[in-house]
């Protein structure tokens, strides 16, 4: 693995604001991070706390009336306000994405072969039958059983593990520098999630991509990411290494959430622990602490403003102004 | 341990699967069938014409003007003498011919116009839906008066007029289909992959509204044919000596008391072709959409 310097993705105070249907909404503000090549870093959060957006603000796919301030410098340059047209030759080429649905992410009408040579033909110019070699061998990579023969197979005649396997190759069709899998195996079953993301990882490592793994399932990200970032109406409220960060939790959020998570050999009828109150709405979040309304150890003062990042540990930071109580019980994996 | 394994993996369905799949399903649909059976049967009239009339639908006999049905003339003459039957093969040629074009223009402007709406957003979308919103407003018969009155009446004039008048019926569900395809995660998957908008709209958005297009295509034929009849019925469209089913009904009006079958045979070949083409757009519907069939 080679890890340069120079972060292959490097997001700098994103911050998107959406036009919805009642009125402007702040989606995200204020995430911040550096990838380099080979590093791997996981956003978790409940539906709602930004995640998807931020990754399609990379993608540069949000809607037009999206607004984004902030910068993301893929490999030193500048991608925010970057034409749709300079956009294109960068996603899918330099810039993946996984979707959530395998079921939907591909098209009924044409063949699995065609849908994951088309990255190669556009962005490689090489010619259709290179083009269907090597689908056909990104296709066996994948894991797709008998690739060769179901080269010419339609979407519908695949079950969703093969499809999301489909789907990572065609995400990594032009070799990207990073790869966004965007809850890869949510809509996967738990026996096929633990491949799909051995495979993810496996080409992470085998190609030296960066990439962002997005999942509101705190165990996914324990495994497969180095660095994490939890997120909560938009703001990222803690981030730190994935080991710092499940060793000593210092977000009363991430604490609910680890909570939250059913355990296996807990009696029976134990009823999960969960986090009281809903998540904010994204147009009119409050204009402190973003979570003060569901905080257990919410003061006058966290309402007041949006928390600062203070320094828990060694780049483990929490957007939190009473760590003191927080973390003064250890919550985490210990526990 | 793997090859016994890849042994018992059932093969791919061959691809004609589905086709034959289509073929029983249309086969047990009884309006498809009608229809398909009745929209032929114009269809077969207008190819028939092309080669063989009875008699030529352009000669004029004064002398056996209108004869009731006999050996010589199956339906009887008209009052200017020519075969009944004659005009209307022919006629069903004008119809056809007609209705293809002025579909053809509505299909061709309304399809791109809906695309680049749904593809575009915006200013761009509103102004499209604003402009055929305005164009919807002019029935098709006012704007063959108006054509007429510039351009002078005739074939061409009412082919462009249902032609114009077709477009904001093809562009409207052009544009809601194409959203509602653009709002699928394969299009956002094909973004992500690099496309533009030009080729996720050409590849992705255009072979899955087709099969709503096409049966929209039908049902707009059926309204192009009825418009034909009432523009050539008023003497804007078809102009004589080319029969047309409008212009006998036109012609057979006068003589409603002495020949009412004058005015039964036309009006029954544009009943025909109307209800043909209604029940073959109903069937497409229920065959390549069946979703929709279920909520009917």
């Amino acid at each position: 693995m080679t890890v340069t310097d120079t972060p292959m993705i490097e997001v700098s105070d994103l911050g998107i604001r959406l036009n919805t249907s009642r009125g402007p909404a702040q989606a995200v503000r204020g995430v911040s991070f550096a990838l380099k090549r080979g590093e791997t870093l996981g956003l978790v959060g409940e539906s709602g706390c930004g995640k998807s957006i931020t990754a399609l603000a990379l993608m540069g796919l949000l809607p037009d009336s999206a607004v984004v301030s902030g910068s993301v410098r893929l490999d030193g340059s500048e991608l925010v306000g970057l034409s749709d047209a300079n956009y294109c030759k960068l996603r899918g080429n330099r810039i993946s994405m996984i979707f959530q649905e395998p079921m939907t992410a591909l098209n009924p009408m044409h063949t699995i072969g065609r849908q994951v040579a088309e990255p190669l033909r556009r962005h490689t110019g090489c010619s259709a039958a290179e083009a269907r070699k090597e689908a056909i061998a990104l296709l066996d990579r994948v894991g797709l059983p008998d690739a060769g023969k179901r080269v010419d197979a339609y979407p519908h005649q695949f079950s969703g593990g093969q499809r999301q396997r489909i789907t990572i190759a065609m995400a990594l069709a032009c070799q990207p520098d990073v790869l966004i899998a965007d809850e890869p195996t949510t809509a996967l079953d738990v026996t096929i999630q633990g491949q799909i993301l051995d495979l993810i990882a496996d080409l992470v490592e085998e190609r030296g991509m960066s990439m962002i793994l997005i999942s509101h399932d705190l165990g996914v990200i324990a495994e497969n990411v180095q660095r994490m970032m939890v997120m909560y109406g938009g703001t990222v409220i803690e981030s730190g290494e994935t080991n710092a960060v499940f060793t000593r939790m210092g977000h009363p959020y991430t604490q609910g959430l680890f909570r939250a998570r059913p355990r296996l050999g807990a009696p029976k009828g134990t009823r999960l622990t969960t986090i009281a109150g809903t998540v904010p709405e994204l147009a009119d979040l409050p204009a402190g602490c973003t979570f003060a309304d569901r905080c257990a150890i919410v003061e006058a003062r966290c309402r007041a403003a949006l928390p600062d990042v203070v320094d828990v540990g060694v780049a483990h930071g929490v957007r939190c102004l009473r760590t003191d109580v927080s973390m003064a019980t250890p919550i985490g994996a210990g526990t | 341990m793997s090859t016994p394994l890849t042994a018992t993996v059932p093969a791919i369905a061959p691809a004609t699967r589905p086709a034959t799949g289509f073929r029983r399903r249309a086969l047990r649909l009884r309006s498809f069938v009608l229809g398909a059976a009745l929209s032929l049967l114009v269809l077969g009239a207008a190819l028939l014409s092309l080669l063989w009339t009875p008699w030529s639908a352009y000669d004029i006999d004064v002398a056996s003007k209108l004869h009731p049905p006999s050996a010589a003339h199956w339906l009887g003459t008209d009052v200017l003498g020519r075969d009944i039957v004659s005009l209307l093969l022919v006629g069903a040629r004008s119809t056809i011919l007609v209705g293809v074009i002025a579909v053809g223009i509505g299909l061709t402007f309304g399809v791109c116009l809906g695309l680049i709406a749904a593809a575009r957003k915006g200013w761009t979308e509103e102004l499209i839906m604003r402009m055929s919103d305005f164009t919807f407003a002019f029935p098709a018969v006012l704007s063959a008066i108006m054509l007429a009155a510039v351009a002078g009446p005739g074939m061409v004039t009412s082919i462009t007029a249902i032609g114009i008048f077709q477009i904001p019926t093809f562009v409207r569900v052009t544009r809601g289909s194409a959203n509602a395809v653009w709002a699928r995660e394969f299009v956002l998957a094909a973004r992500a992959a690099g496309k533009g908008k030009f080729r996720i709209t050409i590849e992705h958005v255009l072979p899955n509204i087709l099969s709503i297009l096409i049966v929209q295509a039908t049902i707009q034929f059926a309204l192009a044919i009825l418009a034909e009849a009432a523009l050539s019925y008023l003497g804007l469209g078809t102009q004589p000596p080319q029969p047309s089913w409008g212009r006998m009904l036109n012609d057979a009006q006068t003589l409603l008391f002495q020949s009412p079958m004058l005015a039964v045979y036309p009006g029954a070949a544009i009943a025909i072709a109307v209800l043909g083409l209604n029940l073959l757009g109903d069937g497409l519907r229920d065959l390549l959409d069946p979703r929709l069939a279920r909520e009917r």
